[in-house]
């Protein structure tokens, strides 16, 4: 494996203006990604996950301030001009999104989507050259009857297949990273395993890194390599996922693993996590996750824990080293 | 953890108070203010001989006089007093008429329901100022017969509004217990599903009164509304038309037009964004 | 889409009925007799006159009877005969017909692109000062009275500086040219006439901008709003996120989605548009239906009033019905219920 990663985010924060003063979204993140990786980023909604990925790509509206470091192949893409960060999005990075209904421009055919995720990036290539390209490329994510789907608009397909499009759109030129936000969440259980194995397939076929964005600690069981758990704007855990999935160390990913529901086990009572994350607003000082962590202390309210190296993992917790100790439940979540 | 105490000002801005609808309103007010004081403190009469005919706007006379040597700074803010009645009388009639035909309507459906909405379909297949033309000249010609014909032609926007309306908030789980319980369908109407409604019928009042003194004031120009000596906008552009040279004539009651009407849709614009939902 | 435009069409006869009789009714309503709405005072005194107009509308016979006359004389296109020019109404609107429509028709022309071109620019500028500018010019457009502005904007640019010609469609010297659509730019250019087309151009060019202001403004609010909406969507964002460059993000996906609901409004424009041309007409001497139907209510000549009114319902019941049409065919969402 090389040593330089693919992708590499460095103290990234993201501060929202709003009318009630100027609000964190996103505090100070570390993450790296190798090539052919995939990472997983779990947490809750509202706790950065979307916004940190949105804010590497420089899509984040010009009124929100970002600062940090995004380096893309070693090449710092935070604060490039549109017109060059335009040149690599949908070229080396590519992301798919959560409602692929919406996501898809209801004015325009199946057919139209994809020429333009191709001449984008390869002016020169000719409308005929496109649509074959498309064909094959509706082909790789298995939709059937390719050449009739090409000129349907988005509200004629399933969600299924509509997100089948979506990462067709996504990998017509061969990105080396492809950003998920939340693929899954929009679309029926049966049909997530199906995307989860063409995002697999992909994978494979094309060698990129992934990033999978969740709230469904399921979803990346089995697929991930590595793993990131966010809570309230930072990173909290991040490690190799079996290693998080086996022995958690952060309260938060911990109090995660005991709230899915299990077949294998014995019948138990689901295991919430009490309380809720808190509104960007009201983001306290000390660790955010205190008010809800079982084993909250005077320290955890005055500091903000940094991420420190525990094992085969990094956790952001004042008492994680104590609590190491004592802690032993083996929640492997099996693969769906 | 401290949280931060801002000193609380003197006097906080209400959030309604945006600057659309302060300019708007401050306008307006202006102008009800001088409809209502006008003969209180105006120098000069408007329908009788002021001073020389023809004079350009001047030390005497600040915008100037007329054909018939009638000032007309004075003509123009007597004005206010017919185009804001008329106004106010068109909209109260065209909203009472049209609430009450569109409530029914969308109440009780069925033939009456389509009766009444084939008739405003028709009403409003016509052009307005067409239509008001014609009424106005069939009943001859006159500001009384000319209200009549706006009224006319404004009914079936409110009936159309207020029968949306009421078709969606009597679908509302409490009008269904109302039913229930027995209520009459005139108390159902009238306790359940009518205060409900009125809130898209005020905010369109609003923004169709300065639409109301512009067709009065087409109507009058046209010569269908008032006539001399009234001193009317429409009517006294008209004149001014016949004056081509001499612009205060037309410019005085011109620019009382514009602010009025522009007033009317400063405020009717801000009060929408005030209630759009994204704005907010 | 089929059935939809299917049941838009066989809505019409029924409209069109009721505006007849919405007509009829009207012209009945005059005061006293209804000869005069047909004849005027002065013809009252001729008894061969009176017996003709009798004879024709079926005026002494009972009220249904009328009605029916009525409309059997509409649908022969029969309006009757103007108490002013003496001349069947029908002839006199079709000859005054194509100025109308060559005013109007540029009206939207500049009314849209400079609208539309507005509302983007507004949206892209979100609550910065150009946004500000424009709300007010938009504000101001349907504050005017057309009739007003048409006469202070005459004055200042033929008057004071001379950039405007004198009034009518062309200069008092010049003759038409020769017939083929009635719109005077139009048929120059088919006659190769450079000079006329630029000529009826120069006098077409100020009460086209008049009358197009008033829409100008409605139609740059619907665009904002529109672009506002639209550029908020995911797909907006997944377009950028595919590397579409602003331009491509704002035209190729924002406006195409922004425009269909304008489509609405641009409809809704034609009402102001005659409206205004109604009153402008008048002011710039441009001799269309807009002219006419007010020397007709001046004079009060009845027939040719309700002509006027008929024929203004019609075109705006198919101004509607095309705007339907043009909607419906815009957005793919739309299917056969």
């Amino acid at each position: 494996m090389s040593a330089d990663p693919l992708l590499q985010v460095s103290g990234l924060r993201v501060t929202i203006p709003t009318a009630a003063g100027p609000v964190e979204a996103v505090s100070g993140i570390d993450l790296v990604l190798a090539k052919g990786e995939t990472l997983g980023i779990v947490g809750e909604s509202g706790c950065g996950k979307s916004i940190t990925m949105l804010a590497a790509m420089g899509l984040l509206p010009s009124h929100i301030a970002v600062s940090g470091s995004a380096k893309l192949a070693g090449r710092e893409i935070l604060g490039l001009p549109q017109a060059e960060l335009a040149g690599l999005r949908g070229k080396s990075i590519a992301m798919i999104f959560q409602d692929p209904l919406t996501a898809l421009n209801p004015v325009l055919t199946v057919g139209d989507h994809l020429s333009e995720a191709l001449r984008l990036h390869n002016r020169h290539l000719s409308h005929r050259a496109a649509a074959e390209r498309a064909v094959e490329l509706l082909d790789i994510v298995s939709i059937p009857e390719p050449r009739r789907r090409l000129s349907q608009y988005p509200h004629e397909f399933s969600g299924g297949m509509r997100q089948r499009v979506m990462i067709a759109m996504a990998v017509a030129n061969d990105p080396e990273v492809l950003i998920a936000d939340e693929p899954t969440t929009a679309l029926d259980v049966t049909v997530q395993a199906q995307i989860l194995d063409v995002l697999r397939r992909m994978r494979e076929r094309l060698g990129l890194a992934l990033i999978i964005i969740t709230h469904d600690l399921g979803i990346v069981a089995g697929s991930a390599d590595r793993l990131a758990v966010m809570y309230a704007g930072r990173v909290v855990e991040e490690g190799e996922a079996e290693a998080v999935f086996a022995r958690p160390c952060h309260p938060y990913t911990q109090g995660l693993l005991a709230a899915v529901p299990r077949i294998d086990a014995a019948r138990r009572r689901l295991v919430p996590i009490e309380g809720a994350p808190p509104s960007l607003t009201a983001r306290l000082q000390g660790c955010a996750f205190n008010p809800r962590c079982p084993h909250a202390e005077a320290i955890c309210r005055s500091a903000v824990p940094s991420l420190e190296a525990m094992g085969k993992a990094r956790v952001a917790c004042h008492l994680a080293e104590r609590l190491s100790g004592s802690t032993s439940q083996t929640n492997k979540v099996e693969a769906p | 953890m401290a949280l931060a105490t801002t000193s609380s000002p003197a006097w906080r801005r209400p959030t309604w108070l945006t600057l659309p609808v302060a300019a708007g309103g401050l306008i307006i007010l202006a102008w009800v203010i001088v409809a209502l004081t006008v003969p209180l403190w105006t120098p000069y009469d408007p329908v009788m001989m002021a001073g020389r005919r023809l004079l350009p706007p001047g030390a005497a006379h600040w915008l100037g006089t007329d054909a018939l040597g009638r000032d007309v700074l004075a003509r123009t803010l007597w004005g206010a007093r017919f185009s804001l009645l008329i106004a106010a009388a068109v909209i109260t009639a065209a909203v009472a008429i049209g609430a009450a035909l569109g409530a029914i309507a969308g109440f009780l459906g069925g033939i009456i329901d389509g009766a009444i909405m084939r008739f405003a379909d028709v009403t409003l297949s016509f052009p307005p100022i067409l239509l008001a033309m014609a009424v106005t000249a069939s009943l001859g010609p006159g500001l009384q017969n000319a209200a009549v014909a706006m009224i006319i032609v404004w009914w079936p926007v409110y009936a159309r509004l207020m029968r949306a309306q009421v078709l969606t908030i009597k679908e509302r789980e409490h009008v269904e217990a109302a039913v229930a319980c027995g209520a009459p369908p005139a108390r159902v109407l009238g306790r359940h599903v009518l205060p409900l409604c009125w809130s898209p019928i005020l905010v369109n009042a609003t923004m169709d009164f300065g639409q109301v003194v512009l067709l009065a004031a087409s109507l009058s120009f046209i010569g269908l509304g008032a006539s001399p000596p009234t001193p009317e906008w429409g009517q006294m552009i008209s004149e001014g038309a016949n004056r081509f040279y001499q612009w205060w004539i037309a410019f005085g009651p011109g620019m009382a037009i514009l602010s009025i009407v522009l007033g009317f849709n400063f405020l009717g614009d801000g009060v929408r964004d005030l209630m759009d939902p994204r704005t907010q | 889409m089929r059935r939809f435009i299917l049941r838009r069409l066989v809505a019409m006869p029924f409209l069109v009925l009721g505006i007849v009789t919405a007509a009829f009714l009207i012209s009945h309503a005059t005061q006293g007799d209804p000869l005069i709405s047909v004849l005027g005072d002065r013809q009252m005194d001729n008894p061969e006159v009176v017996a003709a107009a009798k004879a024709r509308w079926g005026l002494d016979r009972p009220l249904p009877e009328q009605y029916l006359v009525y409309v059997r004389n509409l649908l022969t296109g029969d309006l009757g005969i103007s108490i002013r020019t003496k001349q069947p109404v029908t002839r006199d609107l079709f000859v005054r017909l194509p100025a109308t429509l060559e005013l109007v028709i540029a009206a939207m022309i500049i009314g849209s692109g400079i609208g539309i071109a507005l509302g983007v620019l507004a949206a892209r500028s979100r609550d910065k000062p150009f946004d500000h500018f424009s709300r007010l010019f938009a504000l101001i457009g349907s504050s005017l009275p057309v009739f007003w502005s048409g006469l202070i904007l005459l004055f200042i640019f033929s008057v004071k500086v001379h950039w405007i010609p004198g009034p009518g469609r062309l200069d008092a010297r010049t003759t038409p040219p020769d017939f083929v659509t009635g719109f005077y730019t139009v048929d120059s250019l088919i006659a190769g006439d450079f000079g006329k087309f630029l000529e009826a151009l120069h006098h077409l060019a100020l009460p086209a901008l008049v009358l197009g202001w008033a829409v100008m403004g409605i139609i740059s609010r619907m665009v904002r709003a529109s672009m506002l909406d639209v550029l908020s969507q995911d797909y907006i964002l997944a377009a950028r996120a595919r590397g579409a460059r602003e331009g491509r993000v704002l035209f190729h996906h924002a406006l195409r989605n922004a425009l269909i609901p304008t489509l609405t409004i641009i409809g809704f424009s034609f009402a102001y548009l005659i409206t205004g041309a109604v009153l402008t007409e008048t002011i710039f001497s441009w001799p269309g239906v807009g002219s006419y139907a007010v020397n007709a209510a001046r004079n009060l000549d009845y027939p040719a009033i309700m002509g006027v009114t008929i024929v203004g319902g019609l075109a705006f019941l198919i101004t509607n019905l095309v705007t339907d049409i043009a909607y419906a065919m815009a957005d793919p969402r739309i299917d056969m219920k």
